[in-house]
């Protein structure tokens, strides 16, 4: 019975979202305000609808019901708690829901929270994320509806994919998913702006909060993404540029440079159609992404079952939304421009480069990502592109923006004095040198864009602290007063730009100093790497809830000084048939020691269990620099100014004297 | 001259657009990998038959002296498309005059033997590859996949997946294809 109110709920919530998506916009346009208020009704109506039928799958779930087709091929009557409910989202059918579930929830918190944004604008806001909500949920309830029931019912189900069982990537596609989605409000507000035609700072101010909601929930997904695939998949690495990876990336690229962008509109009423376009885009490359990995139009280690069917019906959605906002933006944009000048050397000139340069980066990301489908559809050859692709192109892009991030903070805005800036930054520069130099002194004939980036990395990192400090002034008297006192979101920059610097730390020495060993060993065998000495002393049968483990113990030594024990492990979950590696690492800050086991070669032989044993440097970099990405984000969003949100008559904010975020 | 550059935006997402409708018709299969075998004879196997069942094993020679076309089909009684595609396997074996062999790929004899037992055996030839050898001489991604082997021993095709459905569609246009 619950499933199929699930489904009811799902229908009316379709309902609701028609009537939202043309009542509000109505009113806007002929000033009725009464209509305009609807989208209130409507949105919160949509959004408790969805989380019935959500909450009813999540049931469907939680008490094993297996007339449930979607809960038989994804779920197990033995799987732990946990990973019961987070099977519901971790399919094509439930994804959805919970994709919908987070666009209705983030028009229902427009439509709430965003008290001081003026009625029109709401209301077509509103309608506008009304469109989107009808085109998913249509494209669950005719194409992959997650309540269709089996009879007869099968004894248990087939277990949730044992990849998937784990606590990282329980609460990794949340996350995500809130990232990724959350950028449709801004594009919402983005039509909504183009249609009335007016985007002015105060319409850059209400923006951000969403913006920086969606793109801190984002860092947190891809983060949390990256640490299961390192330690669950046992190979290691953290990051591949698969497709799937890329279109998760690719909205938290561009995301970044809305950022950034939405700022200078804000604060100096210029980038208007940029912003807009800016908008507009990132959330198209989340509609992208959900495509690509749905449709099966790339191969990749992620994709859902996919369908061809699924995927014209994607595509359609994609060619209304994507087109029809690019469109009305080609249309409406030109009239746009205006606002504040600015000298070469400012704040926005280099807010600028920070945009044309995360720009470029995405645009090679996604060039990368579908040159498989261009270069098939032209010659029919086959092929993948892979990190060398990304790494000889991405990462040079990025390094002159690191450059300038350390600048940027420093400059005022109109115009700067960069001589001024660059004599500060003097000893943040003599420091980055002078690592790179060591870095090559310890590792002569190492790679050389990695001893760079090394450089680059201690670089920010100095250069953002530095600006911290001269900003509060923290070795005059009262900083504490002045810490206090200056605006959280200013804090928060800081945070994140620092979190960029331990991101760029973590990558490169992770991936340019890794040392790998892969070893046929059998108990007494000895590895050696990075200084450690692995034994490897058994290996124990293990029962656990819903797998059999074969565990092994390796103790580790560093010159003859005992560390500590390894227990790498290998699972095989019977119902799915299936065999996961757990791997067991050994974290410090300096670096991990990694080791994973694969499968026996034959069973009975001698040397049977194959060992892969790496040392990364400063890999857990990459984890804190998230942390701190993180943390910036959620600091800049609790700010005051955020909160509060601009004044209702669209005059330009005043200039602060304080510097910006 | 400024609104060209404003729709320029809208011109990419087309054009993308297109590609990816391009990508999702004309029975395009993403999973359709190319063997480095295609084309070539089939490499050498030599492997025993399966303990328990009354098949012979496998060996290169085996399958050059077999008449007419050879469909080699990898399977493993742990995998579950496997189980999907034996009925389509059996059928084509009676009924489309192709000689069918196996490799039993990483699977224990016992359970094996149960598995054939329990489904039938359309197999002329069975080897056994415990140990994941011959999967990787014939570069398989996975199981299920099954190979077309024509009359001199080539191998023209590889299918990757389950023979069910719109898999097994296309696979039977390639297959009479090849008897041409």
């Amino acid at each position: 019975m619950i499933p199929e109110l699930g489904q009811f709920a799902l229908s009316l919530a379709l309902i609701a979202a028609l009537v939202q998506s043309v009542l509000p916009m109505w009113g806007a346009a002929r000033g009725n305000v009464l209509w305009m208020r609807s989208s209130q009704a409507s949105a919160l109506a949509q959004f408790l609808l969805i989380a019935f039928a959500f909450a009813a799958l999540m049931r469907s779930y939680i008490v094993s019901d297996f007339t449930v087709e979607n809960v038989i091929n994804n779920s197990h009557s033995l799987q732990p708690m946990i990973y019961k409910i987070a099977g519901t989202w971790g399919n094509h059918e439930g994804s959805l829901l919970l994709w919908v579930f987070i666009l209705a929830g983030f028009g229902a918190a427009v439509a709430f929270f965003g008290r001081n944004i003026p009625q029109a604008l709401k209301a077509r806001t509103l309608s506008v994320q009304a469109w989107i909500s009808v085109g998913f949920i249509s494209f669950m309830l005719f194409t992959s509806n997650p309540f269709t029931r089996v009879f007869p019912p099968p004894l248990d189900g087939t277990d949730l994919n044992p990849l998937l069982q784990d606590l990282g990537l329980a609460i990794h596609p949340p996350l995500l998913y809130v990232g990724y989605v959350g950028f449709s409000i801004v594009f919402s507000f983005a039509v909504a702006a183009l249609i009335e035609g007016r985007v002015d700072p105060a319409w850059a101010r209400w923006v951000r909060p969403w913006t920086l909601a969606a793109w801190t929930s984002l860092s947190a997904g891809l983060g949390l993404g990256s640490w299961w695939a390192y330690y669950e998949l046992g190979w290691g690495g953290w990051w591949f540029w698969d497709p799937v990876e890329n279109v998760a990336f690719m909205p938290w690229l561009l995301g970044t440079a809305l950022l950034h962008s939405a700022i200078v509109t804000e604060k100096r009423d210029t980038f208007k159609s940029w912003t807009i376009l800016l908008s507009i885009l990132t959330f198209s490359l989340s509609l992208l992404g959900t495509f690509i990995v749905r449709s099966g139009l790339l191969t990749s280690v992620h994709a859902f079952a996919v369908d061809p069917e699924r995927g014209v019906y994607i595509l359609g959605l994609l060619f209304v939304s994507i087109g029809g906002s690019l469109a009305l933006f080609a249309w409406r944009a030109p009239a746009m421009e205006g606002g504040g000048l600015f000298a070469p050397i400012s704040r926005e000139a280099g807010l600028l480069i920070n945009n044309l340069l995360l720009a470029t980066a995405t645009a090679t990301v996604l060039f990368g990502t579908l040159y498989p489908l261009f270069l098939e559809a032209v010659t029919g050859d086959k092929i993948s592109v892979g990190p060398p692709f990304f790494n000889a192109s991405f990462v040079p892009i990025m390094m002159p923006l690191l450059l300038v991030m350390g600048v940027g903070p420093f400059l005022s805005w109109k115009r700067a004095d960069l001589a001024g800036v660059l004599s500060r930054l003097k000893l943040a520069f003599a420091l980055a040198a002078l690592v790179s130099l060591g870095v090559w002194y310890a590792t002569t004939g190492g790679p050389v864009l990695a001893i760079i980036a090394m450089g680059v990395g201690v670089w920010l990192l100095i250069a953002t602290a530095q600006e911290w400090a001269t900003r509060v002034k923290l070795f005059k008297p009262d900083a504490w007063a002045r810490i206090r006192r200056q605006p959280r979101a200013s804090h928060g920059m800081t945070l994140a730009h620092l979190g960029v610097a331990f991101l760029v730390l973590g990558a490169t020495g992770s991936s340019a100093w890794k040392e790998d060993i892969v070893a046929f060993a059998d108990p007494g065998t000895v590895i050696k790497i990075a200084g450690f000495e692995l034994t490897f002393e058994s290996v124990e049968r293990q029962q656990g809830p819903n797998y059999i483990a074969d565990v092994a113990t390796l103790s580790v030594t560093r010159e003859g000084e005992f560390v500590t024990n390894l227990y790498p492990e290998r699972r095989f979950y019977p119902a799915a048939g299936s065999t996961t590696t757990e791997s067991s690492i050994r974290q410090t800050l300096a670096g991990d020691l990694y080791a994973s086991l694969a499968e026996p070669a034959a069973e009975g032989a001698k040397n049977n269990w194959v060992l892969r044993v790496l040392y990364e440097p400063l890999v857990n970099f990459l984890w804190i620099g998230t942390a701190f990405l993180v943390l910036g984000g959620g600091l800049s969003l609790s700010d005051r100014r955020l909160r509060i949100g601009a004044p209702r008559k669209s005059k330009p904010a005043p200039l602060s004297a304080t510097p910006a975020e | 001259m400024k609104r060209l550059l404003f729709a320029l935006p809208l011109v990419v997402a087309i054009i993308i657009g297109g590609f990816a409708i391009w990508g999702l018709s004309g029975g395009r299969d993403p999973s359709a990998l190319p063997s480095v075998f295609i084309s070539q004879p089939v490499p050498q196997l030599s492997l025993g038959p399966i303990e328990g069942v009354n098949s012979p094993g496998l060996t290169t020679d085996d399958i050059k002296a077999m008449q007419g076309i050879k469909l080699l089909n990898i399977f493993a009684s742990w995998c579950g498309p496997c189980r999907a595609e034996h009925p389509n396997l059996e059928r084509l074996a009676r009924e489309e005059g192709v000689t069918l062999v196996g490799v039993n790929y990483k699977d224990k004899p016992e359970a094996a033997a149960k598995w054939l037992a329990e489904l039938g055996n359309p197999y002329a030839a069975i080897g056994s590859d415990y140990s994941g050898r011959a999967g990787i001489d014939l570069g398989i991604s996975g199981v299920p996949e099954t190979f077309i082997i024509d009359a001199d021993g080539i191998i023209r095709h590889r299918f990757a997946g389950p023979l069910v459905g719109d898999g097994l569609r296309r696979f039977m246009e390639t297959l009479n294809e090849v008897r041409k």
